[in-house]
């Protein structure tokens, strides 16, 4: 099933969650909600669940196109996995799968042994048929959330919507669950939503990735485009760590220190400051100068744990710029802390800031 | 009477180290002074009840519940509870369900009067409900123009005795279901159930413990109130005395081993619900440590 978010705004009492949110999710996609906490992400997931009732007139959710706002949670058959997987504490991890196909009307309600049936598949597809006759609290976290997975599919959604999914998981585990979670879905093609604020994660598993911030969509693109075509500084900051460059536009380059960087052709107008951002493993080390476009820095700190070798400097002008080169590089440069060294950014990104004086 | 005695012994033997502990002397004086005083106040009065009430032998103990007035006001103790604590059941699961599941304005306000029968002395209670109801109340004209007798009569009893009860249920669930949270039953709304589903399928199950030992404090008290009964019964014999008025008027009458003998009745619905409220304590200490220990190890990140 396919969803549309339509000019989508939630506010809760004086805090605007959702601004004017419209997204289109095709059938069969797995899409990754992707921002910090308070950017709505979850709201948004909320709404369209039917959790939560987008402001009265401000827009719409359809389902296959046709318009599902004002139907109840009861009716949009989604599957909705919650952060806390709110499992029911007083019943088996059977009963708890068993539940959604339990409360169905009498006419549509499967028999006792399809039920059973069904619910043994559920439980070996997310391989814990052997835990079946125990309760939530003696399960561990990744457990439990692979049973809020099954209680969910249990009811065949058309959807389904996942709230941080692996936030409360250990680093091991969770990294075990996504790929899980990934052929799963390859498996199953059932158009799934998820939320997180983990970067990683998003670009790992989602087919396509929903940078949001401050109750609005930044960008909306595969983790390809997200990750290598930023539409503007934030999803830039966002997805990975970066470094930013204060510069004055002058004759068509931005200057910062005595580096002179041509400004791409569209970006010429009327601006007098622009940021460059650089990501740390696109920054050069050197104990020479090796051309123009380079600026001198002092080493602050080196941690070479790690595949990279992450090293902190302070420029010339006196911020701090973090540097990631690989460990045969730091081998060959033997920098040591407190070396003068040179910097040439390999690839950056401009962003051009319009002062609206 | 019963019940109102927080007594909760800590049933944890935990061997500390002596950097953790006071001097055994500390540790045995202080223990000492609570079990004098428990003695003295719970103990000896306790053991008084029945000693006077068997003083006279066991035919003598018996007797005193075959006389008609004794069971008029057994039954009519028992009719009451049977009343109100059912009535304050309801009202404090919806109380409490609304209070802890929903915002809405005025629900401060709520809360401070659920609480209202524990801040107002029970004669106080009662007071009202003859002021309300009684022939130069409020209400006593229109209630006397169509013969409806409310004070002085069992309804007056009843109404005194859930308002006096009103607090137990509800003060005892909204804290559980608060910490509950909204989110299984969210749960449930999305797997497809519908309200009554979510409440008997999800709600309930998940505060019957809670839910017990409130109505376990509201019958007892219940049973037991004095106050607020005592001023809108009337005391009219076999009629309107329930049974703590009845070991008032024995007593009064110096017929102290009828009025023990009545009085071990209560006595041992002491007792009774003190067992039953240690063993639902028991069982639902144990429910809500699993449902932290879920919540605890679903948060740790």
């Amino acid at each position: 099933m396919s969803i549309e978010v339509r000019h989508i705004t939630k506010t809760f009492g004086d805090f605007t969650a959702l601004k004017e949110v419209s997204l289109e999710i095709p059938t069969g996609e797995l899409i990754a909600l992707l921002g910090p906490s308070g950017s709505g992400k979850t709201t948004l997931l909320r709404v369209i669940a039917g959790l939560e009732v987008a402001d009265p007139g401000s827009g719409a959710i359809l389902f296959d196109g046709e318009d599902a706002t004002s139907r109840s949670s009861r009716d949009r058959q989604v599957g909705f996995v919650f952060q806390h997987y709110a499992l029911f504490r007083h019943m088996t991890i059977f009963e708890n799968v068993a539940f959604g196909l339990r409360v169905r009307p009498r006419k549509v309600r499967p028999s006792e042994s399809e039920i059973r049936e069904r619910v043994s598949a559920l439980l070996k597809l997310v391989q814990l048929d052997w835990l079946a006759a125990r309760y939530p609290s003696q399960l561990s976290g990744g457990q439990r959330q692979r049973v809020a997975l099954a209680r969910a599919l249990a009811v065949e959604p058309k959807v389904l919507l996942l709230d941080e999914p692996f936030g409360s998981l250990d680093a091991k585990v969770r990294k075990e669950l996504r790929r899980w979670l990934r052929r799963l879905h390859d498996e199953l093609h059932v158009t799934s939503v998820f939320v997180t604020h983990d970067q990683e994660e998003a670009l790992e598993v989602a087919d396509r990735v929903v940078v949001m911030n401050e109750g609005r969509v930044e960008q909306v693109g595969t983790p390809d485009q997200v990750y290598h075509h930023p539409a503007n500084p934030f999803v830039y900051n966002f997805l990975g760590n970066v470094n930013l460059f204060n510069g004055r536009v002058e004759g068509g380059k931005v200057h910062i220190g005595d580096m002179a960087m041509e400004l791409p052709e569209q970006m010429r107008p009327d601006a007098e400051t622009a940021v460059v951002y650089v990501r740390p493993h696109l920054l050069e080390i050197d104990h020479q100068p090796t051309n123009t476009n380079h600026f001198r820095a002092r080493v602050e700190h080196i941690n070479p744990a790690g595949p990279l070798v992450k090293v902190e400097l302070i420029s010339e002008w006196g911020d701090p710029v973090q540097v990631e080169i690989s460990q045969e590089r730091y081998r060959d440069l033997r920098l040591k802390k407190d070396a003068e060294v040179f910097v040439t950014p390999k690839e950056k990104k401009i962003f051009v800031e319009k002062y609206s004086i | 009477m019963a019940g109102t005695v927080a007594l909760s012994v800590a049933a944890t033997s935990i061997t500390r180290t002596r950097a953790t502990t006071e001097p055994a002397l500390v540790r045995w004086t202080l223990i000492g002074v609570v079990l004098v005083f428990l003695g003295l106040f719970l103990a000896v009065p306790l053991a008084a009840v029945f000693s006077e009430a068997l003083g006279k032998g066991v035919a003598a103990y018996f007797a005193a519940f075959r006389e008609p007035d004794a069971l008029a006001a057994i039954r009519l103790t028992l009719l009451t509870a049977a009343i109100a604590v059912p009535v304050n059941l309801l009202f404090g699961v919806a109380a409490a369900w609304a209070i802890a599941k929903f915002e809405f304005v005025g629900k401060n306000l709520l809360i401070t009067l659920i609480d209202l029968p524990f801040s107002v002395s029970p004669v106080v209670s009662g007071l009202i409900y003859v002021l309300l109801f009684g022939l130069q109340g409020w209400l006593g004209p229109w209630l006397a123009e169509h013969d409806i007798k409310i004070i002085f009569a069992v309804p007056g009893i009843v109404l005194a005795t859930i308002f006096v009860t009103f607090p137990f249920v509800a003060r005892e669930l909204i804290p559980l279901m608060q910490a509950q949270g909204t989110e299984e039953e969210e749960a449930a709304r999305v797997l497809g159930a519908g309200g009554w589903q979510t409440f008997w399928r999800i709600t309930l199950p998940n505060i019957k413990w809670g839910l017990l030992y409130g109505v376990i404090l509201c019958n007892a008290r219940a049973m037991g109130e004095f106050g607020a009964v005592s001023v809108v019964s009337g005391h009219v014999r076999g009629l309107t005395n329930t049974v703590p008025l009845h070991v008032e008027i024995l007593y009064n009458e110096y017929n102290s081993t009828a009025a023990f003998a009545v009085a071990s009745l209560l006595a041992m619905l002491a007792l009774v619900t003190l067992a039953a409220k240690s063993i639902v304590e028991w069982k639902s200490q144990r429910q809500m440590a699993a449902g932290k220990r879920t919540a605890a190890e679903g948060k740790v990140r």
